[in-house]
Formats: C-alpha cells, sequence, structure tokens
C-alpha cells in the first residue's frame, strides 16, 4: 500500500543520464545537435545575404572549396576526433571485475538472474534488475525467441538480444533511483509492454535485497494467503511459473519466488499490489492481448483474492 | 344558458392544469445533485483512482489508462442504486466499501486495498460525479 503511494513515475530519459555511460551519451546528444543547430543557423544566414537585391558577385569557387570541402572536412574531422576521444571513456564492455547478472529476453518479459554469493546457486527473479550504486555492472544478454534489445536510456546504449547468442552490456549508475527501460527491437504484439526497471540501490541494500531473493519463498501465517497456495496448484498455475521451495522448477513464466517484492507485473504494466495482481489473473489478455498466460477460467471471487494475496506475501 | 361563462371555466381549467405541468416539469428539470460525500474532495479522489489503479479492472473513460474488463465499468456509478448488485448506493456504505469489499459481500472479487477511510471518502466523492453511462 505504502509502495502505492510512494512509487513516482520512473524516470526514461537518454536527456538525464544517471550512469557513466549515458552522461558520455548525452554529451554526444548536445554537441552534435549543437553543431548542426550553429550550422544550419550559418547556412540560412547565407541564404539571407544571397537574396539581397543588390548582392555583390561571388566567386562561385571559393565558395565550393571553402564551403562545400574545406568546412565539412574540418568541422567533421574534429568532431570524428572528439567523439572518438570520448568513446575511449566509455565503459569497458568487459565482464571482469563486474557484478554479472543474465537477462533473457522473452516475447514480453525479461528473465534476470543472478548468483547467490552465499550458495553459488542461480536466483532467477523478472521485469527488475537490481544493481549495487557505483559499481561496475555486466549483463549477459540472450533471447529465448526472436530479436530483443535492452535499452535503458538513462544508464547506457542500446544493446540487441539475439537467440543462440550471448551479447553483453556494461552499465554503472552513480546515482540511486528507479530507471524505465524498454524493448527498443520490435518483437510482437506486445513489444510496447515489454517495459523493465533498474532499480539502483545503495551496495548494502543490494547485498540486503540479494540476500533476501535467495531465500526460498516464505509459508504466509494468515488464513487467506495460505488458502490462496492451495489456489495456486488449483489453477496449475506450477505448469509455467516456479516459487522455489513450493513449486518445482518450470521457466515457461517468471518465476514467481519474490513477485510481492517488485515495484510492477506484467513487465512494467501495473505496480505490484494484491489488487492488480488479481486483476491480472482474471484476465490478461485483457491488459496485453496475445500474452502466452490464459485467463483464470472458473477461478471464484475468493480464491482469486486469496491467490493474489498469497502472491503479494511473496516478498 | 349562459355560454360565456362554461368557456370560461374550461379555458380557467385548462391555464391551470398547464401552470401545474410546467411547476411539476420545473421540478423535474435541472440537473439532478450529486450524492454528497462528508469530508471527501472529488478532485483528490480522483487523483486517488489513478494512483491505486481502479483501472486495472474497471472502465473509466476519463481516467487515463482505466480501460480494465475484469470488473463493471464506473461510467454511470453515480446513477447507480446498488454497488455490486447488493449494498444500497449510498455515501457512507460507500465508503466502507471501498475500504473492504469483502466484508460487505463475502465472495466478492474486488479485494480491499488498504485504503484509509479519508482516502475511501475522496474516492467515494470522485465516484458519484461519474454519471453518463457511455
Amino acid at each position: 500500500m505504502s509502495r502505492m503511494r510512494q512509487m513516482s513515475e520512473p524516470l526514461q530519459s537518454v536527456l538525464h543520464p544517471a550512469g557513466a555511460d549515458a552522461e558520455v551519451i548525452g554529451q554526444f546528444t548536445w554537441v552534435l545537435f549543437g553543431a548542426g543547430l550553429l550550422i544550419f543557423l550559418a547556412v540560412m544566414a547565407l541564404l539571407g545575404l544571397s537574396l539581397r537585391r543588390h548582392a555583390a558577385p561571388l566567386r562561385p569557387g571559393l565558395w565550393i572549396a571553402g564551403g562545400g570541402i574545406a568546412l565539412p572536412v574540418l568541422l567533421l574531422t574534429g568532431l570524428l576526433a572528439w567523439s572518438t576521444w570520448r568513446s575511449a571513456q566509455l565503459v569497458p564492455q568487459a565482464s571482469n571485475n563486474a557484478l554479472a547478472i543474465s537477462v533473457t529476453a522473452r516475447m514480453w518479459w525479461w528473465e534476470v538472474r543472478y548468483r547467490d554469493p552465499a550458495s553459488g546457486r542461480e536466483i532467477a527473479t523478472a521485469n527488475e534488475i537490481r544493481i549495487p550504486v557505483g559499481r561496475t555492472v555486466y549483463l549477459g544478454l540472450n533471447a529465448a525467441d526472436v530479436i530483443h534489445s535492452l535499452w535503458v536510456p538513462a544508464l547506457a546504449g542500446k544493446r540487441d538480444m539475439i537467440p543462440g547468442r550471448v551479447t553483453g552490456l556494461t552499465l554503472r549508475a552513480d546515482k540511486p533511483g528507479v530507471y524505465r527501460g524498454q524493448c527498443a527491437e520490435y518483437c510482437g504484439t506486445q513489444h510496447a509492454h515489454m517495459a523493465l526497471h533498474v532499480v539502483a540501490l545503495a551496495p548494502a541494500e543490494f547485498e540486503a535485497w540479494l540476500r533476501n531473493q535467495a531465500q526460498p519463498a516464505r509459508t504466509p501465517e494468515a488464513a487467506l494467503p495460505l488458502r490462496g497456495r492451495a489456489v495456486f496448484f488449483e489453477q496449475k498455475c506450477q505448469s509455467c511459473h516456479t516459487i522455489r521451495g513450493v513449486a518445482a522448477s518450470n521457466s515457461l513464466g517468471p518465476d514467481l519466488t519474490h513477485v510481492g517484492s517488485r515495484l510492477q507485473i506484467g513487465a512494467g504494466l501495473l505496480r505490484t499490489h494484491s489488487s492488480t495482481l488479481a486483476g491480472w489473473i482474471a484476465d490478461p489478455q485483457a491488459f496485453k492481448p496475445g500474452v502466452f498466460m490464459p485467463a483464470a477460467s472458473g477461478i471464484d471471487g475468493e480464491s482469486l483474492r486469496a491467490l493474489a494475496a498469497y502472491l503479494e506475501h511473496l516478498q | 344558458m349562459p355560454i360565456l361563462p362554461d368557456t370560461l371555466r374550461l379555458t380557467a381549467r385548462a391555464l391551470l392544469c398547464a401552470a401545474l405541468c410546467v411547476a411539476a416539469l420545473a421540478g423535474c428539470g435541472g440537473k439532478p445533485k450529486e450524492k454528497q460525500v462528508p469530508g471527501g474532495d472529488a478532485r483528490v479522489g480522483k487523483q486517488l483512482v489513478t494512483q491505486y489503479q481502479c483501472g486495472a479492472c474497471h472502465k473509466i473513460s476519463e481516467v487515463r489508462g482505466a480501460a480494465g474488463e475484469v470488473g463493471p465499468e464506473l461510467d454511470g456509478f453515480g446513477k447507480l442504486s446498488y454497488i455490486a448488485t447488493v449494498i444500497p448506493n449510498q455515501p457512507d456504505k460507500l465508503t466502507a466499501w471501498l475500504m473492504d469489499p469483502p466484508a460487505m459481500k463475502p465472495g466478492t472479487t474486488m479485494p480491499a486495498m488498504g485504503l484509509t477511510e479519508q482516502e475511501a471518502r475522496h474516492m467515494a466523492a470522485y465516484l458519484y460525479t461519474l454519471r453518463s453511462p457511455k
């Protein structure tokens, strides 16, 4: 509930960089835009001068050699040299000394895997990448079905995710915050509803979060979520979803072990809450037509609420 | 038999009738008043409706993104006589309903969303402004 009240709209903007690479990319944007604007204004000024009634005759050779050859060569060479020098300062695309996180794009959600430093086991979550502020993070990228592309504009550039091939993206967040990202390669009907959030946390907070994610699902104490856990099996949710410690490993749909702790459900569609979970389960097709999750069939109101309460409880 | 008085009487009666009809119509006409919720601010209520994502399940035309198909449309909610077909649509009952639907209608799909009473009042005030079914 407090989450519902507090969460502001997360930033998805190249013009508000919050990471090292985004800073460089943002600077490119402004310098190239600025240089283009200056050249455009100069050309318009020359055009204005040329329209004067009593203009002095020109020496075309000089203008062609100067404005058509010398000026572009100088300007473009300068910009190329500057951008090459600046690009060298981008975070190196390497997994050395970086926190490695695996991200697999699927139609139309993101599977995110961490390695638990304590046990060495993999921990799966979805649609949310939590990272520690100030530390270089290497995202190993892959796609399960078609080509997708990861783009979190406030932190880094885009990187395509190709089935059968691992690509990588290194990024570093310098400010804590929630940064929205989006699939940037058309991947089917729900491409537009394939978002994710990068949550940059203080290192200690991140460690605590990861320790909690490594835990199996907690058994609820209250009656309603306890009933919900039974409904999970009645509705055969375990055919596609994993809840560690409760339902065996099935990775067709997102891992739900700690679904209640995520900011949003449906890949950036709705903020996580028992009410939105209930709505989503009742009819995912109404929210995201074409999504692979079928609508719950023949589930009565109370069971639906119980199931939603159980999932919200999984924090 | 004097003809004139009769005609006059008829005319008078017709006029009286007409006057009464006009008065009655005037009574019916004008904009019917919205139900008032003490301490509820419809403007705040609309923000809360957005914030709590009521639109995930309900269609409300004037709320951006509220196009849910799970629960009933709310565009004409202010005119409904009953909440969820069984609870009289009165301000105090609506406030209580928004805070804890299952307590008022066991078996309902609508969950309690953890609204405070004040938030529920604002939301109720807003819901009563929805008077045009689409």
